[in-house]
């Protein structure tokens, strides 16, 4: 009766364990829309991992869409595993149960690759505790021929090194396309009887992949603390690896068969990307930088992925994901489409659109597909005064933000969060300070229409990130961090209805070890996970204590990775990792930062050249050809420009390689602006 | 039109809770396209309540559930074939075995009409014969005290008034010896767990419950014991595992 369909599966080894976890439906799989792999001697097995637990992992969309994508192919099979937790891990280690996918069951160490998704830093030694739970030796250098080859995606790895002694490759950028690519070579590898020692030269294979990394494959000298230089071994492996980017997102209409949980999970709807990338240019945000350029995903395939998708799954919730939604540029024709007859009836389909800009139109939207369910709404101005939201160029005025709270309290929310950041460039107190203000006025607006309004400020410190403008930026300190936490806390007790929450600057400092670390830090994170520290991201089993000794032991200073400003000239340890922006351009958007000028939206004004668009013959796909009615979130853009502008409507297809083309033969398809195209 | 339905929980989705449950019922009909009534307010939600808990980990061959159809359903629906389709909609593990029409407002709900479940317990770690020996002392004593936790509450009961009837179940192909347990659902209970705590003092109870499942669930009518809705005979979907 509990057969699971091959001799490895782990189930009957697993099933007995499950009676004494917490939540044990989180290591069942069968949830609807799972696909059952179909292994296969000869096929490239793929085990996904998610470094979190089930609840986050599950609808990770970039996990789901490899998946999906793996298993359409004849020569792979692809499961999926997220961390255990701790309950089951002691009882795992305690009768030698190995990390097992939760698809089939089968042991990790069976699968050919394991390959990890990372969103954050904090998760770096969940990645070392699975490997090992894995049962795989930790260190790269340690493996066998034969082990799984260790693979690191996702937005962390644009700066991998704090791992890179750690995983056999990383992928930079989109994995759609590259995965095929991998799994073609590792094929190969398989047909060839992965001889003893082959492992370094289908490692230095895979290396000339474009977008994949392979850190064995390089060598790294340091001048004292600093770095010299990180060059590749031999000469057939390059010197920058360049991410990959899909052209064109309607073509890569996926997941088709969207997993819909047995169990509760953090985002448990539907959820239809509508575009990548973000050309807004926030300065502190590595997604807006790294994922560039924008690639709409066309109207009609989002309404036929959301109608496919909420009959397959039976979710009457759909959220339209984004780094931006209210920009898209069919958003009101996709909106209507879901719930023509509007809001009120039993079968309504609600729809969350997350990342929403500041503006009154954007809460008029957001009005229109909420259906019932008006609490909250979430704003994220980022900064207190209009001079750091220059620097940081999020480019909000107090008007857009008053406007759109104004209507969303004239429409029934009386909740509204604000998100800020802390420690940014150039902060002031009397920018920290602003963000009570702001907040206080929020309030004021609210009270007109309901006594109930209150206003949460969330308060996070600011970490600065490889591959964008900040990331010369010295990290404030820890003491420094609390310090303008207290004052915001201090001015929010004179403020009534406003409550602030805050992101621990403990965990703050430890983010910022990892995200601009270099190789040495992965001493480091070995040392945290030797310690008992994971699940680092949760902040009952976060002490920042196994940190600071970690970097003692290793004779690393916390200083120096952290908290000094870097000049023009340093060699940052991901400068041989490239997102297509070029490092003068964002040191000019740096020093531009410290000028407090802002930088419009490229989508609907000419070209400033970051680098990405031209570099890799990639162009924004962007339907309309003028921002979105309401503003440009108060860029103060001359609007009235939008018909000259030249927007590409068509993408234009080239081969990747691996070395930047600089040649651009583009023509532009000039879209006279419309009349009725509405710009306030 | 209000309707009752009975439907199986086996396998591994047997890891599910209760509210899991309710969740995969609430998709399992929208998917089918069944329309269900709403309720008034503000966030309207389909009408549908659910039986006795069934604890997570636990399988169960007697689920019910109670849901109202909207008018637009119509009077003469087939309701044979929405045990198909709500089956068909449902994750591997679940099948819906009947499903009745039920008077508008004469039934009492489910978790204030059932007065007793009827549990087989696969034992793992006990011989047949300790199990027939401890089934007629627990039955011969006339009182039995049971440290236990309930929502995070310790106190000390007399559960023996719980235990209606115990006995060997006739063993099927799996050698472990299987007990039958009847055990009563009001006041405050007594979960299978814990008579096997009571039962074996000194084994582990989660260890030694290799499965639980529910057979039956009883409701009283003119002092008399019945199912809520009686099995009749019928070929059950072997339960097949999703992978």
């Amino acid at each position: 009766m509990y057969t699971a369909g091959n001799m490895t599966s782990l189930w009957a080894r697993v099933e007995p364990l499950l009676a004494r976890v917490q939540k044990p439906a989180r290591y069942i799989g069968c949830e609807d829309g799972a696909i059952t792999p179909r292994h296969a001697p000869g096929k490239v097995s793929w085990l996904l991992a998610y470094p979190d637990t089930y609840e986050i992992g599950l609808p990770n969309q970039g996990l789901q869409i490899l998946n999906e994508i793996l298993n359409e192919r004849d020569d792979a099979v692809a499961e999926r595993t997220y961390a255990p937790w701790h309950d089951l891990e002691a009882l795992m280690r305690e009768r030698n149960v190995p990390l097992f996918s939760v698809d089939t069951h089968r042991a990790a160490g069976d699968f050919d690759l394991l390959a990890f998704s990372l969103a954050a830093e904090l998760v770096y030694t969940n990645v070392i505790n699975m490997i090992d739970l894995a049962g795989v030796a930790v260190r790269s250098a340690h493996r066998e021929t034969t082990d799984p080859l260790i693979v690191l995606g996702g937005h962390c790895a644009f700066n991998p090194e704090p791992l890179a002694d750690y995983v056999d490759l990383v992928v930079l950028g989109e994995g759609e396309e590259v995965i095929g690519d991998i799994t073609e070579v590792v094929r190969e590898w398989k047909a060839s009887g992965q001889t003893p020692g082959s492992r370094d030269g289908v490692l230095r294979e895979l290396s000339k992949i474009p977008g994949v990394y392979a850190p064995a494959m390089y060598d790294v000298e340091y001048d004292g603390p600093a770095l010299r230089a990180v060059t590749p071994k031999y000469a057939d492996v390059p010197a920058v690896v360049h991410k990959r980017t899909v052209a064109d997102l309607g073509e890569w209409p996926y997941p088709k068969s969207p997993l819909a949980p047995l169990t509760e999970v953090v985002h448990d709807r539907l959820a239809v990307e509508v575009f990548r990338g973000c050309t807004r240019g926030c300065r502190f945000c590595q997604a807006g930088m790294i994922t560039r350029p924008v690639r709409e995903r066309p109207a009609d395939q989002v309404r036929t992925m959301i109608q496919n998708g909420l009959r397959r799954t039976g979710y009457d919730e759909v959220s339209l994901t984004s780094l931006s939604t209210a920009d898209f540029s069919g958003i009101e024709q996709v909106t209507q489409a879901i719930n023509p007859a509007g809001c009120g009836t039993s079968d309504t389909i609600s729809i969350s659109l997350p990342s929403l800009r500041v503006d009154a139109f954007t809460v008029g939207l957001a009005g229109q597909v909420a259906g019932g369910r008006r609490s909250g709404l979430t704003f994220a101005p980022e900064a207190g005064s209009w001079r750091l939201r220059q620097v940081i160029n999020k480019l909000i005025t107090e008007e857009d933000l008053y406007g759109a709270v104004e209507s969303a309290f004239s429409q029934g929310w009386y909740r509204a969060k604000l998100y800020f950041l802390t420690g940014l460039p150039t902060e002031t107190d009397a920018d920290t300070l602003g963000i009570i203000d702001l907040a206080r006025n929020c309030v004021q607006i609210g009270r007109k229409h309901t006594n109930r309004a209150s206003v949460t400020v969330s308060l996070g410190g600011f970490v600065p990130k490889p591959h964008t403008p900040f990331q010369w930026f010295g990290q404030n300190t820890n003491d420094e961090l609390r310090r303008k936490v207290q004052l915001v806390r201090e001015a929010s007790g004179r403020a009534k209805g406003v409550n602030v929450k805050w992101h621990d600057p403990s965990a703050t400092l430890a983010e910022g070890i990892a995200a601009r670390g270099d190789r040495r830090i992965g001493a480091v994170m070995e040392r945290v996970w030797r310690a008992g520290g994971i699940f680092q991201e949760w902040s009952e089993f976060f002490r920042l204590g196994r940190w600071e000794d970690a970097m003692a032991a290793e004779g690393l200073s916390i200083e120096w990775y952290v908290h000094r400003h870097r000049d023009e000239h340093e060699v940052l340890p991901w400068d041989h990792l490239s997102a297509g922006l070029h490092k003068d351009f964002l040191w000019l958007d740096w020093k531009e930062a410290l000028a407090e000028h802002g930088l419009p939206d490229c989508r609907w004004t000419p070209c400033y050249d970051c680098g990405v668009c031209t570099g890799y013959g990639i162009e924004h796909i962007v339907a309309s050809p003028v921002p979105p009615a309401g503003g440009s979130q108060g860029t103060g853009q001359d609007l009235s420009r939008g018909g000259e502008i030249p927007v590409a409507l068509l993408p234009r297809r080239r081969e990747h390689t691996s070395e930047p083309a600089t040649d651009r033969a583009v023509v532009p398809v000039v879209v006279p602006a419309s009349d009725s195209e509405g710009v306030s | 039109m209000k309707l009752r339905l009975r439907h199986t929980k086996l396998g591994k989705i047997r890891f599910t809770s209760h509210r899991d449950t309710a969740r995969h019922w609430e998709r399992a009909v929208r998917k089918a396209q069944v329309p269900l009534a709403y309720s008034a307010g503000f966030t309207p939600r389909p009408r549908m309540s659910f039986g006795l808990a069934l604890p997570t980990g636990a399988e169960s061959l007697a689920e019910y559930l109670d849901m109202e159809l909207a008018p637009e359903a119509g009077p003469d629906i087939d309701l044979a074939d929405l045990a198909v389709r709500f089956s068909a909609e449902l994750p591997v593990g679940y099948e819906v075995t009947h499903v009745v029409a039920r008077d508008a407002d004469s039934v009492p709900s489910l978790q204030e009409d059932v007065v007793a479940c009827t549990w087989v317990l696969t034992l793992e770690g006990v011989e047949a014969h300790e199990l027939r020996d401890t089934i007629e002392r627990t039955l011969a004593v006339p009182s039995l005290m049971v440290d236990r936790e309930r929502k995070g509450q310790r106190s000390t009961d007399d559960v023996r008034p719980a235990i209606l009837d115990l006995s060997v179940a006739p063993s099927t192909d799996d050698p472990r010896p299987h007990l039958c347990a009847m055990l009563a659902t009001n006041g405050r209970g007594l979960r299978p767990v814990e008579l096997l705590a009571a039962m074996f003092p000194a084994l582990d109870p989660v260890d030694t419950a290799a499965r639980v499942l529910r057979t039956q669930q009883w409701i009283e009518r003119d002092g008399l014991r019945r199912e809520i809705i009686p099995a009749v005979p019928f070929a059950t979907r072997t339960p097949v595992e999703c992978a």
